[in-house]
């Protein structure tokens, strides 16, 4: 997966952190934060490579 | 084959239980295209579905090349519709060691428990499809576990020009696991173009054993040697036990529930219709729910709708069409819709729906 966006997202409280804001082969998704997700397995190995990183949400 | 073999043979089936919710692949007749009927450009990246369901592309290092992957119309295949169709529209004829292009179709490890013999072993079982090609065509079908020692196995088939079945029987194996659990259990790869990293040993074909690259692919030709190339495959089928049965039919209804544990389109079809009921949890915004059923494999990914204006709310006597919108998802049997709209006060009510046929939303907890 070519990911080239990861930022946390926010529920209505804007407080509670509900999933990952990321662009994955050039696709907008909203991706939950469920261990067991393709995509966010996906993004954890891609935030461990260096300089990716999931950003702050708003 | 003599009247006694064949009753040892019907003998097998009827101990092995294949009669009946036998085949253990999603979507073997190709009957459903959720995403697309026909994808351009394949072969650029990596684990994506382009176009049938449960029906992926897996790369090794990326090719020059590059195909169309459609669900093609059968008309000369008794008893089949429809078929996966791979046809090669730029071709790449100078191959690096790493390249490798495989269609995979994966086994979620829940969906495959009656392979398993015991916590470290696994018992025979025979995978067949039929295919043909606009040449004669050699392919590898690998059969791989994730988990346990002993993970993979292949066979080489030589396709044919016209439809014919292929099989190979997986023999019982030790140190070989499958996890019942919803990752994937077993991946079932079609070979049609790799690099000696994977071409360059012997084609490991007597037993499930530990992966050696090189003898993963050995023997197969490159469906990018030519703009010419095409490969249909169709009716492929996984059965426990050492014998290919007869394809296993089921409706297109089951085998559309089936796929909507791993995809789905929240709004396929019923445009101009109620959506989701909304509540305006503030003064600018509508929020729905939608109860997924099938309860999805896991909690899904929402992927990003066509176009916010693809959808309007109704509400306190008003269309507001939306400015933005926003799925999320909570758990696999729960997603939440989130639409930007213009001014309106908070605590209405209301509903949403799609505006044209170009709406999608979609949702995706495939493997």
């Amino acid at each position: 997966m070519n990911i080239t966006k990861a930022k946390y997202r926010l529920d209505l409280d804007g407080k509670t952190k509900i999933g990952i804001e990321t662009t994955i082969n050039g696709i907008n998704m909203n991706v939950p934060l469920d261990p067991q997700n393709t995509e966010y397995i996906a993004i954890q190995e891609w935030a461990k490579i260096d300089d990716n990183t999931i950003e702050d949400a708003d | 084959m003599t009247k006694a073999a064949e009753l040892a043979k019907m003998g097998e089936v009827l101990t092995n239980s294949q009669i009946g919710r036998k085949n253990i692949i999603t979507n073997g007749a190709m009957q459903i295209s959720q995403r697309s009927a026909s994808a351009t450009g394949v072969g650029a990246t990596d684990n994506v579905y382009p176009s049938l369901d449960r029906y992926a592309v897996s790369l090794g290092a990326t090719s020059a090349g590059r195909f169309t992957m459609s669900q093609s119309v059968v008309t000369d295949l008794n008893g089949f519709s429809n078929a996966l169709k791979i046809d090669c529209t730029t071709a790449d004829t100078s191959v690096a060691a790493g390249e490798a292009l495989m269609i995979q179709h994966r086994i979620e490890g829940l969906s495959c428990q009656q392979i398993k013999a015991s916590s470290t072993s696994t018992n025979a079982y025979t995978i067949s499809f039929y295919a043909k090609s606009n040449a004669s065509r050699a392919i590898v079908l690998e059969s791989k576990h994730t988990e346990g020692t002993n993970q993979q196995i292949s066979s080489l088939h030589t396709i044919g020009t016209s439809w014919a079945r292929y099989t190979m029987t997986v023999p019982a194996s030790s140190s070989t696991e499958i996890d019942n659990d919803n990752t994937t259990g077993i991946t079932i790869s079609f070979w049609i173009h790799a690099g000696t990293t994977y071409t360059g040993g012997t084609l490991n074909t007597t037993s499930l054993a530990a992966t050696t690259q090189a003898n993963r692919a050995a023997g197969i030709g490159s469906i990018f040697a030519s703009t010419d190339n095409t490969l249909e495959i169709t009716g492929l089928q996984l059965e426990v036990g050492s014998v290919a049965t007869p394809f296993e039919h089921r409706s297109f209804g089951e085998e559309l529930v089936l796929c909507q544990r791993y995809f789905r389109d929240l709004c396929s079809g019923i445009n101009g219709s109620v959506l989701s009921l909304v509540t305006h949890y503030a003064t600018t915004n509508a929020v729905g729910t939608f109860v997924l059923s099938p309860v999805m494999r896991t909690t899904p990914t929402a992927i990003a709708v066509s176009s916010a204006s693809h959808f309007t709310t109704y509400s306190a006597g008003a269309a507001r069409v939306c400015s933005a919108i926003a799925t999320d998802s909570f758990a696999p049997n729960i997603a939440r819709m989130t639409g930007i709209i213009s001014s309106i006060t908070a605590g209405y009510s209301g509903w949403i729906q799609p505006n044209t046929t170009s709406a999608t939303m979609q949702i995706t907890a495939e493997l």
